[in-house]
């Protein structure tokens, strides 16, 4: 008994990891002074390379000073790492620090100094930070009307579904009358709604948030309601022999039952309000990042979308990896599960 | 293990000392089941009453209703026709001095092992003032070293000890055992069963179990029934003065027991 428990908590998974890094980091330097070496070659060969014909871009020197500022402290990186031998997370990354590396040297070679590429459609790497760093004020402000229209329309959606979900599974004439309505409605995407939703409502943005509620909603009501449905009839017989009232029920046997068929619903509703919200941005709200990647194409101004759409991937996978942290806490006894 | 469960045992009983098994009345009970618009009877007329703080085993068939006559008495079910009651008062629905340990430990896995033995205590509300009768009771089953682990981490010994655990930190004043040692392995089963009479002699519950195991049955009970095939009839009853601690090889307990397979139909395989 004692042993099958101790392999159990304690688990072989991260002392594993820990131990293979500390081996490694006494062998291979390289590991970390490959991409380290490389980020300096790319800024080198940015500053020293001069740019393909006569163009002559703002922020060469900035990225360089970038790429040899992440080079420098990689290079740190290798010192500590080779006198304390304490880096076994950055062993892990170090392959991908070398492939990025590579890939934007390869980037900048391709477009800014050799002009293999037409322009304005493929810039190179520093028109992208110019546009960070001149375009901040608009881009900032586009990042949070996002984030705010996002968090209305996503919470609303998944604190409805999530209600509607529970009364479906526990009620059986809530089922009987929301079933068919969910069956014949939910499969429409909500992006069908738009043209309707921005003349029924009193602002684009109200009407977004609707359509951003209505792709999270679905979603979270189908798979809170499976949830729920599927629940153990034993465990339910436990609670009521302990005396456990209606209310505990709910509450404390189908609420946590559920939850892992919850999470998956919430996650495809995440996953939903993204597009909705991008197409919701293009085509009435006149803010956000959505909003952002239209205006930058009516003035053919590439670097900004492609600057627009690197923040939106950064923002939307952080929420993913957001919505998997707080799954990961509040589901630590179901383990084994998909990681992001 | 029972040396150290001395103190334990008058805590669990602390709230209520003069609280001893409760009598249980089954009268002229028959149930049935409803298949596809048929109704297919799965009691027959069950007359039983236990007396305060008896053993009671029920063997009979697989299949043949025993459990069904559990659900009833726990009052998960209400029975077609006939009376339940416990103490003179009829059986109504669910109450926590009546707990039932299923064949299957059935703890929620998504609960350390202390909140599922805290379980009872908390959904009546008893939590906040009661907390050391849940370190009682693991203690008691000897998991106190496992308060902090998640039912996936444990045996299948570990997980009904636990399930025994949630049940006695109620205090019942009955406990109903559908095979609450079915599933486990021939070693473990037999040091549960010893655990199982200690326990009952210290905390004087009343205990009505169900099992197919007639060995199970002679070792534990005071008093063996035995029902027939579906729909259950009560074909014998055995008393079983023997005292305890007893021992397996007692000749008068392998005795009762051929005359018990006999009743099931089993003699020439004995």
């Amino acid at each position: 008994m004692t042993v099958a428990i101790n392999s159990a908590t304690k688990g072989v998974g991260p002392s594993m990891t820990a131990l293979d890094g500390h081996q490694r980091s006494m062998r291979a330097p390289w590991i970390i002074g490959a991409p380290a070496a490389a980020w300096m070659g790319a800024a080198l060969l940015t500053v020293l390379w001069p740019d393909h014909g006569g163009t002559d871009w703002d922020y060469t020197g900035s990225l360089a000073a970038a790429f040899a500022a992440l080079g420098a402290v990689l290079a740190c990186a290798v010192l500590v790492d080779h006198w304390f031998a304490c880096l076994p997370r950055l062993h892990q990354v170090a392959p991908w620090m070398l492939a990025l590396a590579l890939l934007l040297g390869g980037w900048e070679a391709i477009t800014a100094k050799l002009g293999l590429l037409p322009l304005p459609f493929f810039p190179p790497p520093q028109a992208l930070l110019e546009v960070v760093i001149d375009d901040r004020t608009r881009l900032v402000e586009g990042v949070l009307a996002s984030l705010r229209l996002l968090a209305a329309g996503y919470c609303l959606g998944a604190a409805l579904g999530f209600a509607v979900g529970v009364a479906m599974g526990w009620s059986r004439a809530v089922g009987y009358w929301i079933q068919p309505i969910l069956r014949l409605v939910g499969p429409l995407p909500a992006t069908a709604w738009l043209p309707l939703a921005f003349f029924m409502f009193p602002s684009s943005y109200s009407a977004s948030t609707f359509l951003i509620a209505l792709a999270t909603g679905f979603p979270v009501t189908v798979l809170t309601w499976s949830g729920v449905a599927s629940v153990s009839k034993a465990y339910y017989d436990i609670a009521r022999t302990l005396g456990g009232t209606q209310r505990f029920l709910i509450l404390k046997v189908t609420l946590p039952a559920a939850m892992p068929h919850v999470f998956v619903g919430l996650f495809m509703g995440l996953g939903n309000s993204f597009a909705v919200l991008v197409v919701a941005e293009m085509l009435g709200v006149k803010s956000g990042l959505g909003w952002y990647l239209q205006w930058a194409q009516g003035w053919a101004a590439y670097a900004n979308m492609y600057a627009a759409l690197l923040i939106m991937a950064l923002i939307f996978s952080g929420l993913i990896t957001l919505l998997f942290r707080v799954r990961d806490r509040l589901l630590a006894w179901q383990k084994g599960l998909v990681r992001w | 293990m029972v040396a150290r469960t001395a103190l334990s045992e008058t805590a669990l009983r602390a709230e209520n000392p003069s609280a001893r098994g409760a009598a249980l009345s089954i009268s002229d009970v028959s149930h049935c089941f409803d298949l596809e618009g048929r109704s297919l009877p799965v009691l027959e007329r069950i007359r039983l009453h236990l007396a305060a703080g008896e053993f009671v085993a029920i063997l009979g068939p697989s299949g043949c209703g025993k459990s069904t006559l559990l659900r009833l008495v726990a009052g998960l079910d209400p029975p077609a026709i006939g009376r339940l009651a416990m103490n003179g008062q009829a059986i109504e629905g669910p109450d926590a001095s009546r707990i039932i340990v299923f064949q299957d430990p059935t703890l929620y896995p998504w609960r350390t092992v202390w909140s599922n033995v805290a379980l009872g205590l908390e959904a009546r509300g008893l939590l906040r003032s009661h907390r050391e009768r849940v370190d009682d009771a693991l203690r008691l089953v000897g998991l106190d070293g496992f308060a902090t682990a998640y039912p996936r981490q444990l045996s299948g010994g570990m997980s009904q000890r636990a399930a025994l655990a949630r049940a006695l930190v109620n205090d019942p004043k009955l406990l109903i055992l559908d095979e609450p040692l079915g599933q486990l392995d021939s070693l473990t089963r037999i040091a549960m069963q010893q655990e199982l009479v200690s326990l009952w002699q210290r905390a004087g519950f009343t205990a009505l179990l169900v099992t197919h195991d007639v060995e199970e049955a002679v070792y534990l009970a005071s008093r063996v029934i035995v029902l027939s095939q579906r729909p259950a009839r009560i074909i014998a009853e055995v008393a079983n003065v023997r005292p305890y601690p007893r021992h397996r090889g007692d000749p008068h307990l392998v005795e009762l027991r051929r005359e018990i397979m006999g009743h099931l139909g089993l003699a020439e395989a004995w």
